[in-house]
């Protein structure tokens, strides 16, 4: 008689619980009979790197920061696009430097309208 | 090695291909034989510790490759370096922090004595001052063999540690503390400048 294909299944879930528990089991009666357990606040300290944390874990930022996040991460594109463009600056046709200038424009006025709006004002 | 069994009825044993062991020696062997260290640097010593670590000297031979990045994890601290005043509290802080058993290797003169700066006014004078050490290693920096060799004398130690009875290991005693104080920073030095429970220094006698 075939066995049943599951059998195998069963076998291998069975062995799976198996193989980690004992570790385990082996771990916690060692604990018991030998090992007293010392834990003690530095031991217990949730951070390990050596210095102790300061103040509390619940940092909140304002959500205000957003606007300087975004006019910070145009104006980090740009000095990518910059970098070759001031690279190959001798050797760029009329067009290619139009066409930078345009770049730069808009992102100038984009800072003159983010300026002009107050966004670069913190307020508290 | 083993009180219990007989040496020579051992030997006997093994020929026949029937291996006898004892607790102790068995989790001694397994302790020996996977010591992890604190991946933990100071100074021109970490860069031998590097070395020994990578290829050449290649502390894998001896169980200890695992540089642990969390003292959660470490077995062993090797102090590899000049322990200045400011980073002693953080060491002390590991150490508590390393689960038992743990050991301690002392690597180099600085770690040791404050070796060539020991006159400095920032200058720890021995890591010993405030938590037990285990192994000490001179040299200035001590080459990679010296590491070993301190390895080596640390699996010794380990292999000779009672599993019960009076003079049972450190770690297996509940009176025996875990932790030690983290000296504070006072106005002109640590605070305590040592801890006496821990240090004891030779007393030199002169005539």
């Amino acid at each position: 008689m075939a066995p049943n294909p599951y059998t195998f299944i069963v076998i291998f879930v069975g062995v799976a619980l198996v193989f980690p528990l004992i570790p385990l089991a082996l771990a916690w009666l060692w604990r018991r009979l030998f090992q007293p357990p010392k834990p003690g606040t530095e031991k217990n300290a949730i951070y390990e790197c050596g210095v102790e944390s300061i103040g509390e874990a619940q940092i909140q930022f304002r959500s205000q920061y957003y606007l300087y996040a975004i006019i910070f991460l145009i104006f980090d594109v740009e000095a990518i696009f910059l970098v070759p463009f001031a690279v190959a600056f001798t050797g760029l046709p009329v067009g290619a430097f139009v066409a930078i200038l345009v770049f730069l424009l808009l992102l100038i006025e984009g800072l003159v309208w983010a300026w002009g709006k107050g966004c670069l004002q913190w307020e508290r | 090695m083993s009180e219990q069994i007989d040496e020579a009825l051992r030997r006997e044993l093994q020929r026949q291909g029937v291996w006898v062991t004892s607790m102790q020696e068995l989790y001694n062997w397994g302790r020996k034989n996977s010591i992890w260290p604190l991946q933990f640097g100071l100074a021109c010593c970490a860069i031998e510790m590097i070395a020994t670590a990578a290829s050449r000297y290649d502390i894998a031979r001896f169980g200890g490759e695992v540089f642990r990045p969390s003292p959660r994890q470490a077995d062993l601290m090797i102090v590899a370096g000049t322990v200045t005043k400011k980073m002693a509290p953080q060491i002390v802080r590991l150490y508590n922090q390393m689960p038992d058993p743990k050991y301690v290797i002392s690597m180099g003169a600085c770690a040791i004595s404050g070796g060539p700066f020991k006159e400095g006014y920032n200058v720890l004078k021995g890591i010993d001052r405030y938590i037990p050490v285990d192994v000490y290693i001179p040299g200035c920096p001590p080459r990679p063999e010296a590491l070993l060799h301190a390895f080596m004398e640390l699996q010794r130690k380990i292999d000779s540690q009672k599993l019960t009875g009076a003079d049972k290991a450190e770690h297996l005693d509940p009176a025996e503390p875990s932790e030690f104080p983290v000296p504070a920073f006072g106005k002109h030095d640590l605070e305590p400048p040592a801890n006496r429970d821990v240090f004891h220094p030779p007393n030199i006698e002169r005539t």
